[in-house]
């Protein structure tokens, strides 16, 4: 167990030291001259090359992957083209925003999804398994951006329930978390549905059956703890899913996130806030997975850590 | 799993999957809303009733606000007072486009990465399935958004970006399949016999991938347009006035509580382009993979 957290441990930071230099190397390619940039336009050539200078462009490339490196770990991110701000401040203020709205998704997703899977395994088969099928199906398939602006139209502007926009309170919430949730909601069914059907297939259901217990009990007693693993591991590959959802469901809904962060940074070709937005995403990615990875066998002692 | 070369390669070919597809309902219905994708796109310009970059001074109203679908203009008039039917017509173009280039080329890159990581194993293996797993890291839309950023997008570079992000996922599964192929008694009897990886890999391995290559590549024109759309809809993706269904939205949006139909039409279509696309590749899946049989 504890070789194979370290083991885990040791892969997890080649992976972010991977994505540090993939990062990089994005950021050397843009063609965008960074120091033109930050001098301005009325800049003389000798401030632009001071800049130059500060900033480290005239070092040779591994040079500069290693200072990159090195502001990294200090939790520097470079600093905005054009609001003159460290990247990691503006990052830090907006996270919040973003961690509340993928709580809300998270439990929209689960609600919706197992609710849905579950009785699609319960009556497979059935006309209401076809629907909800279907149902899921529309959800892995729906843009993003039209299910917000849908959900929009028809609750806020339409029905006048909840606010077109905005942030503060939890009817604030409803709607992106919502919208956000939609695409994992089908995921979600879908796996809870077949994961079920082949748990309720086992011999060990039908003896809990036998025995006399009631079917709900067997359900949640003795059926879901086993049928609901492999959702757990799904939580790691679905902050991917978040982490490129929120960039469109902030932005229809003015959320102020690290997605609306992104947004504006795109319309204003602000690389240094997108590559420290994208680093983040990365590694969320890479730490949701390795939490799944090792919650797993917490749930479940049959699966050996090797 | 244990079928022969000659037997998945029949499969493959096989009028009977075509057969299969067809007498499921959901999948008959997806492949016919690819076939009117497909035919409004090859006979757009015949099929038009207006230019679609065209601004008609009766499409505006006197106000200027754009015109509800009606008899003239059947799906409405746009902002500028373009006909929506003719500029939705000639986005379905786009997203095929897209879907079937930056798709094509994702499943290249992905099954060649995935065949000859599974077959080399060693530290091929080792690169090539460290690098994909590092790209895994980065969601998919930021990094086609950093790539559409360093690029200016064109619809080119668009499928290109969509592409360079797409084909981990497709690398990931013939990679698992390649590797245990590469451990059956028919790929070691053939390199007993001498043959060279170039001819096992070929003609050996990858007939026994196709159909996984086929259910992933179905499944990934979905993805693909559902992409496509969103990079558009954030307004990188492909360039007004070239009308793709999420430059549509993007350039409508702000007015969708006055003018609802310019973003939930071509919303409509993308929804049902992407989730054909799922419903065949879904049904094929089932077809082609005697594992999956019974839990559907």
């Amino acid at each position: 167990m504890a070789a194979y957290i370290i083991r885990r441990l040791i892969q997890t930071a080649l992976i972010l030291l991977g994505i540090s230099f993939v990062t990089f190397i994005l950021l050397y390619l843009v063609p965008a001259d960074p120091a033109r940039q930050i001098a301005g336009r009325s800049a003389t050539a000798e401030t632009v090359e001071n800049i130059r200078e500060q900033l480290g462009l005239n070092l040779p490339f591994y040079e500069q992957y290693l200072r990159y490196l090195a502001s990294l770990l200090q939790g520097d991110f470079g600093r905005s083209y054009l609001q003159k701000t460290e990247v990691s401040t503006l990052i830090a203020a907006r996270l919040p925003a973003s961690l509340l709205l993928m709580a809300g998704a998270i439990a929209c997703e689960l609600a919706f999804g197992l609710a849905m899977g579950i009785v699609a395994a319960l009556r497979r088969g059935s006309h209401t398994d076809n629907a909800l099928m279907i149902t899921s199906f529309i959800g892995v398939s729906a843009p993003q951006f039209v299910i917000g602006i849908l959900l929009l139209y028809v609750f806020a502007v339409k029905l006048g329930w909840f606010p077109i926009g905005g942030y503060g309170t939890f009817v604030h919430l409803v709607l992106p978390s919502v919208t956000l949730g939609f695409l994992g909601a089908g995921w979600y069914s879908r796996m809870m549905r077949s994961s079920l059907i082949d748990v309720l297939r086992q011999d060990y259901v039908r003896t809990a059956r036998a025995t006399g217990l009631s079917r709900a009990k067997v359900l949640f007693r003795h059926a879901m703890p086993n049928a609901i693993l492999p959702i757990v591991a799904m939580i790691g590959i679905d902050i991917g899913l978040f982490m490129s959802g929120i960039v469109v469901v902030e932005s229809v809904f003015g959320w102020p996130g690290i997605g609306q962060l992104a947004w504006q940074a795109i319309q204003r070709v602000d690389i240094p806030i997108i590559m420290g937005v994208t680093l983040v995403s990365a590694c969320a990615i890479v730490l949701g997975n390795l939490l799944a990875d090792l919650v797993t066998p917490l749930i479940d002692p049959r699966i050996k850590l090797r | 799993m244990s079928r022969t070369v000659a037997e998945t390669r029949a499969s493959a070919a096989n009028p009977s999957v075509i057969a299969r597809l067809l007498r499921r309902p959901l999948a008959l219905a997806g492949l016919i809303v690819i076939c009117v994708t497909v035919l409004a796109a090859v006979f757009a310009p015949w099929l038009v009733p207006f230019d679609p970059y065209e601004q008609f001074f009766e499409g505006l109203t006197i106000e200027g606000a754009p015109l509800p679908p009606n008899a003239q203009f059947w799906f409405g008039t746009d902002l500028v007072g373009r006909d929506l039917f003719s500029r939705l017509v000639y986005g379905a173009r786009t997203s095929l486009v897209i879907g079937v280039v930056a798709n094509g080329i994702a499943v290249i890159i992905g099954s060649l990465i995935g065949i000859t990581a599974g077959y080399f194993r060693g530290w091929t293996d080792t690169v090539l399935m460290r690098f994909t797993d590092l790209m895994m890291a980065f969601p998919a839309l930021l990094l086609a958004i950093v790539l559409a950023a360093i690029f200016t997008p064109s619809l080119w570079i668009v499928a290109m970006v969509i592409a360079m992000v797409n084909w981990v996922q497709i690398a990931r599964v013939v990679y698992t399949e390649a590797r245990s192929l590469s451990e059956r008694d028919f790929v070691m009897a053939e390199r007993a016999m001498g043959a060279g990886a170039g001819r096992i890999l070929f003609r050996h391995i990858l007939p026994h991938l196709l159909s996984t290559i086929i259910v992933w590549a179905t499944l990934g024109i979905a993805t693909t347009v559902l992409l496509e759309a969103t990079l558009s809809f954030l307004g990188i993706g492909v360039q007004p006035p070239t009308p793709s269904w999420g430059n549509i939205i993007f350039e409508n949006q702000t007015y969708f509580t006055s003018a609802p139909w310019l973003v939930f039409i071509p919303g409509a279509a993308i929804l049902a382009l992407a989730l054909a696309f799922n419903l065949v590749g879904d049904a094929l899946r089932d077809i082609l993979d005697p594992t999956q049989q019974g839990r559907h």
